[in-house]
């Protein structure tokens, strides 16, 4: 049976150990703390090197795969004459070029690319530059980074305060589409002035998503239903339901068109944008970051979030203690809900300007390695959602430039969670002492009838 | 182990649970009559014989909406029945209650099938629609039934899906490169087994929260085929994504007999492999040492360790031999129907399984039972795009989804699984 551990209340257990270092300190030399705070395997070196593993072995199937680097092997298979050396380290020179190649191009697609800086100063006038957008295109990668990151971030809140209170929410794609139908009837249909009317779009993003997750944990407080499987199958319900308004012209088609997507999104409705006109970031980002610190404040400074937090520690315990878990358990799951509705509307007010049956991503899935690599905890989903964002923002032009397929992000991101949520692999990978208080993971696993 | 027992909002929900299958029943009576009986004009034709059969049996023409109108009857006096029962009046044991959401269900497919031919000049081929949901519902079939077995030893799988497309990716580049089928079914077989091996190894030896794992596991799988394809197999689309596929085997003098012949014996190996898992994980759970065993491991893992048996073994061996199971259902997608691997090939089918499972209550045949539901939906929907029906299909699709929910939340039945179903076992 498991028992309760300091991991499931994260928040609790870095003061301890901090205020031990502090106390050691001054008999020991400052350089033997850091070594033995890094070897001791805590949740910050274990974060690090599950991200270091997962791109060692991102790394190693892109080298192997690569069909140039299948070419050099190839030829060195097949290539007979036995002095010529130079076949194998082509073929391991080229393997690694690849691998470097793609975390290279990602680098430039989602951070800095120094050829747009290049490109800049060989302008005749700095006007001219900033008119054509050469100054721009420096920041198009951060700007890129940050509108990846919008959604990312919202529905990994979306999954990381229901954990908090003991609810796994894969339902991020069925609030997803609930808010995303919300905000682009609202975005195309009403008609209403500039600030106004993306307000209301967003509100009703925040509204459709809230329903669904609304209806998830209804399900589980009425009847007991397990949240995994109802979420599950909403994805489904609400996959389908999109399909068939977007099919259906006397709905949310577009009248007249024989495609599945709706009329575009009036300009009012658009979230105002950041940096000019040639950068995508917008007013969604901040609205994240202003989710994320509000998740966080609910969470730490609320009566609400307390019992939330109280829930997901003990149920049991709560309900003694005169909460009501039930109606915890729906609330929480109907702001988490609301969190990816938000999600979607950033997505659909603020770069797609439409709504098609494809809309929803991969958010839903993504959400989750997000929030799990984010600890569950709100700045932690912001670290993620930016992490992820920025691979994401790379891996378009990683492909044009490496031809290395965009599915690599992918294999990361699930890579990266595997190894962050089985903290004694790592641990045994790099030979690391067990922390004192161990990491996510281990004492996290409870049963379907929990 | 303290479960939180649902609060007042389930006192309430008990007490309306009490009504709620008759109400459903009675629903269903009146769909039939006012919405399928109202609307139907003229006859239906079902067929019941495929072209070239041996022995053919004739053409039924029924009128639609007199059918409509007898099926909604008889499912009013179903419904009353079971009024009856749950007011005590008259006793019904589980079976006939069982029978009853059958034949409830029945008689709905048959007035859906009567008003959308009716008038209609094509026939319902009720031989390609029964033979379909089979060939449809096989991967889901062998993925409940991997399921099944991880739940009764007492460990979440919600990775079927990644075993589903790992299974289906493998058996397509070992039958390319190979040639041989059978060496395909092999390598798709492992693959399924491989993502086990790494379910078992998370969940089991290092904790790790077994939701979480299946998720991220599917993410992974999902995310690794569609690299390699982008990657290997499109460049080199001939040699390794140009797999043959089985043909149907029809089963000497069985296959011949009108309507269950071409139905159930005169299909590709993957279904008569469903067959014999079907049988042997029956019998293994419910008669064996073996199953005695399994279950025990699921249901009490400490009481299981006090009396010798090694639970962890028990649960490793169970996990990666149901891999097994679901990296042959994967690869029936490739090397069963389609011809070829594409991207995101399983397309949830995993989840479906999973699903399938809960819903048939964790047995092999109610797990069966379930999975050739959803996938009597798909084919269905195929069936009666291709007579152009007014229906919604996408409505359509959806309803063994908005089924499941009902089903788990209790209103047609109380699903219970392993007591100890996904809490690892931790030695004291």
């Amino acid at each position: 049976m498991t028992t309760p551990s300091p991991a499931t209340e994260p928040s609790a257990t870095p003061p301890p150990t901090a205020n031990k270092t502090a106390k050691h300190s001054r008999q020991r030399p400052f350089g033997e703390i850091l070594r033995e705070s890094f070897l001791e395997g805590n949740t910050f070196t274990v974060t690090v090197l599950a991200l270091l593993t997962a791109t060692i072995i991102g790394g190693l199937l892109v080298a192997f795969t690569n069909t140039s680097v299948l070419h050099a092997w190839g030829n060195f298979f097949q290539g007979v004459k036995i002095d010529d050396f130079s076949a194998p380290w082509h073929a391991i020179s080229s393997a690694w070029d690849a691998a470097v190649g793609t975390y290279v191009a990602l680098f430039e697609g989602s951070i800095f690319n120094p050829h747009t800086v290049s490109a800049l100063f060989q302008q005749a006038s700095l006007s001219a530059a900033v008119h054509d957008g050469y100054l721009s295109a420096v920041f198009n990668p951060l700007s890129e980074t940050a509108v990846q990151a919008t959604p990312l971030i919202l529905t990994g809140l979306a999954v990381a305060l229901p954990y908090q209170a003991g609810m796994f929410n894969i339902g991020g794609q069925s609030q997803f589409i609930g808010g995303a139908i919300m905000s682009a009837w609202l975005g195309y249909y009403v008609n209403l002035p500039f600030f106004v009317h993306v307000v209301v779009c967003v509100l009703g993003g925040f509204v459709g998503g809230a329903a669904l997750g609304w209806l998830a944990g209804e399900i589980k407080a009425r009847t007991g239903a397990h949240e995994v499987i109802v979420t599950i199958m909403l994805n489904y319900v609400m996959l389908y339901f999109l399909a068939y308004l977007l099919s259906s012209q006397s709905l949310l088609q577009a009248p007249g068109s024989s495609n599945a997507i709706t009329l575009p999104i009036t300009s009012n409705a658009h979230l105002p944008l950041l940096a000019g006109t040639h950068l995508r970031i917008n007013a969604g980002f901040l609205l994240a970051l202003a989710c994320a610190f509000g998740v966080w404040w609910l969470l730490n400074r609320t009566t609400t979030g307390f019992e939330f937090r109280s829930v997901g520690a003990n149920a049991s315990a709560a309900r003694v203690a005169g909460m009501n878990v039930e109606r915890n358990w729906a609330l929480v799951m109907a702001i988490g809900g609301g969190l990816a509705g938000l999600a979607a509307s950033t997505v659909i007010l603020g770069t797609d300007f439409t709504l098609n049956p494809q809309s929803f991503g991969t958010y839903g899935i993504d959400a989750i390695t997000v929030a799990l690599l984010g600890l569950g905890r709100p700045g932690g989903v912001v670290a993620a959602g930016l992490l992820f964002g920025a691979l994401h923002a790379g891996s378009p032009g990683m492909q044009t430039a490496t031809g290395t397929p965009v599915q690599i992000v992918q294999v990361l991101q699930a890579l990266i969670v595997l190894f962050v949520a089985a903290p004694p692999l790592v641990r045994a990978i790099y030979r690391l002492r067990a922390a004192r208080a161990s990491g996510v993971g281990g004492t996290l696993s409870k049963g379907w009838n929990a | 182990m303290l479960s939180p027992g649902p609060g007042a909002g389930a006192a309430v929900a008990a007490r309306g649970r009490q009504f709620a299958a008759p109400v459903t029943f009675a629903v269903f009576g009146l769909i039939n009559i006012f919405v399928f009986g109202i609307h139907s004009h003229g006859d239906a034709t079902f067929s019941f014989t495929q072209e070239f059969a041996k022995v053919t049996v004739p053409n039924l023409v029924v009128a639609a909406a007199a059918t409509c109108y007898l099926c909604g009857a008889i499912t009013l006096v179903i419904a009353g029945l079971r009024l009856l029962a749950e007011l005590g009046l008259i006793s019904l044991g589980q079976v006939w209650r069982r029978v009853m959401i059958g034949l409830v269900l029945f008689f709905f497919v048959v007035s859906l099938l009567a008003w959308s031919d009716a008038g209609q000049s094509i026939s319902i081929n009720v031989v390609n629609l029964l033979s379909g949901t089979l060939d449809v519902s096989i991967p889901i079939m062998l993925g409940a039934l991997t399921g099944v077995i991880c739940s009764t030893s007492g460990v979440i799988n919600i990775a079927i899906e990644g075993q589903l497309l790992l299974g289906a990716f493998c058996a397509a580049i070992a039958t390319s490169v190979t040639g041989n089928l059978w060496l395909g079914l092999l390598c798709g077989a492992l693959a399924g087994s491989l993502v086990g091996v790494l379910l078992a190894l998370f969940a089991i030896a290092y904790r790790v929260d077994q939701i979480v794992l299946g998720v991220v596991l599917n993410t992974l799988v999902l995310g690794l085929t569609g690299y390699l394809y982008n990657a290997i197999m499109v460049p080199y689309g001939n040699t390794l994504n140009n797999p043959n596929t089985f043909n149907p085997i029809k089963i000497p003098g069985l296959g011949d007999i009108p309507i269950i012949g071409p139905v159930f014996f005169d299909s590709t190996i993957f279904l008569y492999i469903t067959y014999v898992l079907l049988a042997a994980i029956q019998v293994g759970l419910f008669r064996t040492r073996w199953g005695l065993r399994t279950r025990a491991v699921g249901e009490h893992p400490v009481a299981a360790d006090t009396v010798g048996i090694r639970v962890l073994a028990y649960r490793y061996r169970n996990v990666i031999l149901a891999g097994l199971i679901a990296g042959i259902g994967g690869a029936y997608f490739t090397i069963g129907s389609v011809g070829s691997f594409g991207p995101d090939m399983s397309s949830g089918e995993g989840y479906i399984a999973l699903a399938a499972m809960i819903f048939g209550r964790y047995t092999p045949f109610g797990a069966i039972g379930a999975a050739l539901l959803f996938g009597f939906t798909t084919q269905l929907q195929s069936i009666l795009s291709s007579i152009n029906v007014p229906i919604q299909s996408d409505l359509l699709l959806l309803t063994p989804y908005v089924v499941t929910i009902i089903v788990v939340a209790g209103l047609v039945g109380k699903v219970r699984g392993p007591r100890a179903e996904g809490v690892p076992y931790i030695k004291s």
